[in-house]
């Protein structure tokens, strides 16, 4: 995603303050917003994707190996993925 | 060629904005602008326009629809008047601020307290800060030019701002006028398919309506107002091609007698007629006065204004409406656009025809004596309101 | 309920895998109505325009320069979701007709808050479904005008506190009924009524792709429960959900054709206490009052049950 100058100028500013760039709201690290911080054990995940499901953000996604892992960029720490995880993989530690 | 057709004007509005072949037109009922989206439904019910006509449950409605209708890039229209002009206000500034070229027909109506269906001009006035482009017809055949103007206007990429049309109602919007209609093929050779500049559609993805913190909305609010300042010269560049293809002459200042005028009188729509035929009895009885039409109230023709009353004396200017406990609007932005000005005329505001109460040619006179007796620097009081009984 | 008859649990990698309200929003940690945002676009796809009232999910998403969404999406104002989104589905299919925009068919959704869709923006929801556009609209139902701050709305429920309703000395909370606007959409005619809940997101999706089908108006109640708002821990938001479900608060049905049909059934309904103590609104109520909510919850879901049992799909009734 291109780099945008802000604050703009009033010439800058999208007509109608449109936005034509669709989703561009990851350019936003809400991770930072964190206190909890959700651990993964692969040795106890079945790989169902309840987290995956479950997750307000969708910043929980599937790895190379199958495995289920939070996108820490936008993390939240809510727990959700901690309290739904049937097998009890996901644990939430405090952000160091 | 044009066929001059004897016509109620708010059905010949309606035949006009047809002819614009607008793709959705919502609106919602109300005295004395009914006839124009009745008409419409007609127009579309027999199979003469292919259009989505939303028969919706207010006028707040109304102007929603229109924008979501306008905003996924169909050519939008509706009509209203005063309660329900002030019932769709909440999404007025929206219309223009989301850059949305939707055309409004006002039967302007007074608004309500005591409730009154007649003609003035609180409604449009009560609108002045919302952004919208405003033009002020004073005959049907105004009317006629002004809602296919409108759309051309609107739609200009250079623009891309909401119009409305004002025509007085019940004077104009009930009596019925010889009016020359352009054809079809006319109309479309002048305005042609809308290009939106976004439209709400998978095909071209867009986010309308965000949200704008502080950082950003002072410069969201200059974009608006340069815009709708800016589009003075579309408006102009609309009327001359107007003029080149139809051969009827539109400014933002319609001047009449105005040679040697020492006082000028200024009205806004229907009432100009009657101060056309005051300011001719006037003139044969040897007075001096002239006659101010104005036609485009926003953007505010400063330009225009100070050029039409050099030499002037006094202005004598007409409102249609009361800003309670101050001014009468049409008053107050003129004096203020006159404000600096070397030899600035005396200001008299006149509050006059509110809620349908008629005003003749004889008031005209009186006022254009109250003209020739206004003094520069000797201002009696900020506005009259003209012929109320017991003042 | 074995996991193991529950089918739904191992679906979650059969849902559409695309994001079309993204990370980066700005909703509170663990907001569930953020969740059903998303899941809710999972089932719609992308050939589908969104009209958001002035809300939550507005708000969290449209922070001008970005957007969450992918979706190409549209927000005029508080009162009509449902009014703007009739014009936009007007334009689009005059405009298909006309041949001015692609040949298929791109869908309207309609989506607001309680505050937008019970208060505010019924009349312009009852408008749009009585005129029959081919419209869905989706209430995200957090039970309070929670942007603004918790205020109470007509679907706060009963005795919960809100900032204009809140518990005191003298107060118990919201003293009326939360408004049944399921019932209301079945009163429109509306062909396909549904209720729904993030906390079962097979269910979710799945009526919404119903709804997504219907040619003409549908509505789905959808529960989303807030945790800033309920006063309950971040993680809680699935699990109050569900036992919205479990107790009968909110009970997960639909109405085809007029026709009543439990979607998510429980054997036993669960006592309300369950749902009520671990939420911080409600954490005022005396047993008399919670008394009183829990007979009233057994008598609407009695009332559902009336009407699965004895209701005819409206097409059955023609003679």
């Amino acid at each position: 995603m291109a780099e945008k100058k802000w604050p703009e100028t009033w010439q800058e500013v999208s007509p109608g303050n449109m936005v034509f760039e669709p989703g561009n709201a990851a350019s936003y690290h809400t991770g930072s917003w964190r206190a909890l911080r959700p651990v993964f054990t692969k040795t106890k995940c079945i790989k169902c994707g309840v987290c995956y499901i479950y997750c307000p953000e969708g910043c929980i996604y599937q790895n190379d190996e199958g495995f289920f892992e939070a996108d820490l960029d936008y993390c939240k720490g809510c727990g959700i993925c901690a309290a739904e995880c049937w097998p009890g993989a996901i644990e939430m530690i405090e952000e160091g | 060629m044009a066929k001059r057709v004897g016509m109620e004007i708010a059905i010949a509005a309606a035949e006009a904005v047809a002819l614009c072949r607008p793709d959705v037109i919502a609106a919602y009922p109300i005295t004395p602008n009914t006839h124009i989206p009745e008409h419409l439904s007609d127009i579309v019910a027999d199979g003469r326009l292919d259009a989505e006509f939303v028969c919706v449950e207010s006028e707040h409605s109304a102007l929603s629809a229109c924008i979501g209708a306008s905003a996924a890039g169909a050519r939008a229209f509706t009509a209203t008047s005063s309660q329900g002009l002030l019932y769709m206000d909440e999404v007025m500034p929206i219309a223009s601020s989301m850059r949305l070229p939707v055309v409004m027909a006002i039967g302007n109506r007074a608004l309500s307290g005591p409730i009154n269906i007649w003609n003035d001009h609180s409604d449009i006035m009560s609108q002045r800060d919302m952004g919208w482009i405003s033009l002020f017809a004073a005959y049907g055949q105004e009317v006629i030019d002004m809602c296919v103007q409108a759309f051309k206007i609107a739609e200009d990429l250079d623009v891309m701002l909401p119009v409305n049309v004002n025509l007085d109602g019940f004077q104009l919007t009930h009596v019925v006028e010889p009016m020359l209609f352009p054809t079809q093929k006319e109309i479309d050779k002048f305005l042609p398919e809308r290009k939106p500049y976004a439209a709400v559609h998978p095909d071209t993805t867009v986010s309308m309506g965000t949200l704008g913190m502080p950082d950003i909305f002072t410069e969201s609010m200059k974009a608006k107002d340069e815009a709708l300042k800016n589009s003075k010269k579309t408006i102009l560049k609309v009327w001359k091609e107007w003029e080149e293809q139809f051969g009827r002459h539109y400014q933002p200042i319609i001047e009449h007698r105005t040679d040697g005028a020492e006082v000028l009188i200024m009205t806004m729509g229907s009432m100009s007629e009657t101060a056309e035929t005051a300011v001719d009895e006037m003139r044969k009885k040897g007075m001096p006065v002239g006659l101010l039409k104005l036609v485009l109230w926003r953007p505010f023709p400063y330009d225009d204004l100070r050029k039409a009353v050099k030499g002037a004396r006094s202005l004598v200017v007409t409102d249609r409406a009361v800003s309670f406990g101050s001014c009468g609007p049409v008053g107050a932005e003129v004096r203020s656009a006159l404000y600096d000005e070397p030899d600035a005329p005396a200001i008299v505001n006149e509050i006059i025809g509110l809620g349908g109460r008629d005003v003749t040619v004889e008031d005209f006179i009186a006022m254009g004596e109250k003209g020739l007796k206004a003094e520069k620097g000797k201002r009696e009081e900020e506005y009259h309101i003209y012929g109320v009984r017991g003042s | 309920m074995s996991i193991v008859n529950n089918f739904d649990l191992y679906a979650p990698r059969l849902v559409d895998q695309e994001e079309y309200f993204v990370h980066g929003h700005r909703a509170c940690q663990g907001c569930a109505e953020a969740l059903a945002v998303r899941l809710m676009c999972k089932g719609l796809g992308k050939d589908t325009v969104v009209v958001n009232a002035t809300g939550c999910m507005e708000v969290v998403s449209s922070f001008y320069p970005t957007t969450a969404w992918t979706l190409p999406w549209l927000h005029v104002a508080f009162p009509n979701a449902a009014s703007s989104a009739s014009g936009v589905e007007a334009a689009l299919k005059v405009l298909r007709r006309k041949g001015k925009i692609a040949d298929r068919r791109v869908k309207t959704v309609a989506i607001g808050g309680d505050g937008g869709t019970f208060d505010i923006g019924i009349q312009a929801l009852s408008g749009a479904m009585e005129r029959g556009h081919d419209l869905l609209y989706v209430c995200f139902d957090n039970e309070a005008y929670m942007n603004t701050g918790i205020q109470r709305s007509g679907a706060t429920p009963f005795g919960a506190s809100t900032t204009t309703h809140p518990a005191g000395d003298k107060s118990s909370g919201k003293t009326a009924w939360k408004k049944n606007l399921a019932e209301i959409m079945v009163a429109h005619n509306v062909s396909y009524v549904a209720t729904a809940c993030p906390s079962y997101p097979i269910d979710f999706i799945t009526k919404v792709k119903k709804a997504r089908k219907v040619e003409g108006p549908a509505f789905i109640h959808c529960l989303a429960v807030c945790p800033t708002g309920w006063r309950c821990p971040s993680d809680a938001a699935i699990k109050l959900g569900r036992l919205a479900s479990e107790t009968g608060v909110f009970p997960l049905y639909e109405v085809v054709d007029g026709k009543y049909r439990m979607t998510v059934q429980h054997d036993t309904l669960r006592p309300i206490q369950d749902y009520l103590k671990s939420q911080g609104r409600f954490r005022h109520l005396t047993p008399d009052v919670i008394e009183t909510i829990q007979a009233r919850v057994i008598q609407e879901y009695n009332k559902l049950q009336d009407k699965i049992n004895c209701l005819h799909a409206w097409s059955d009734l023609k003679e």
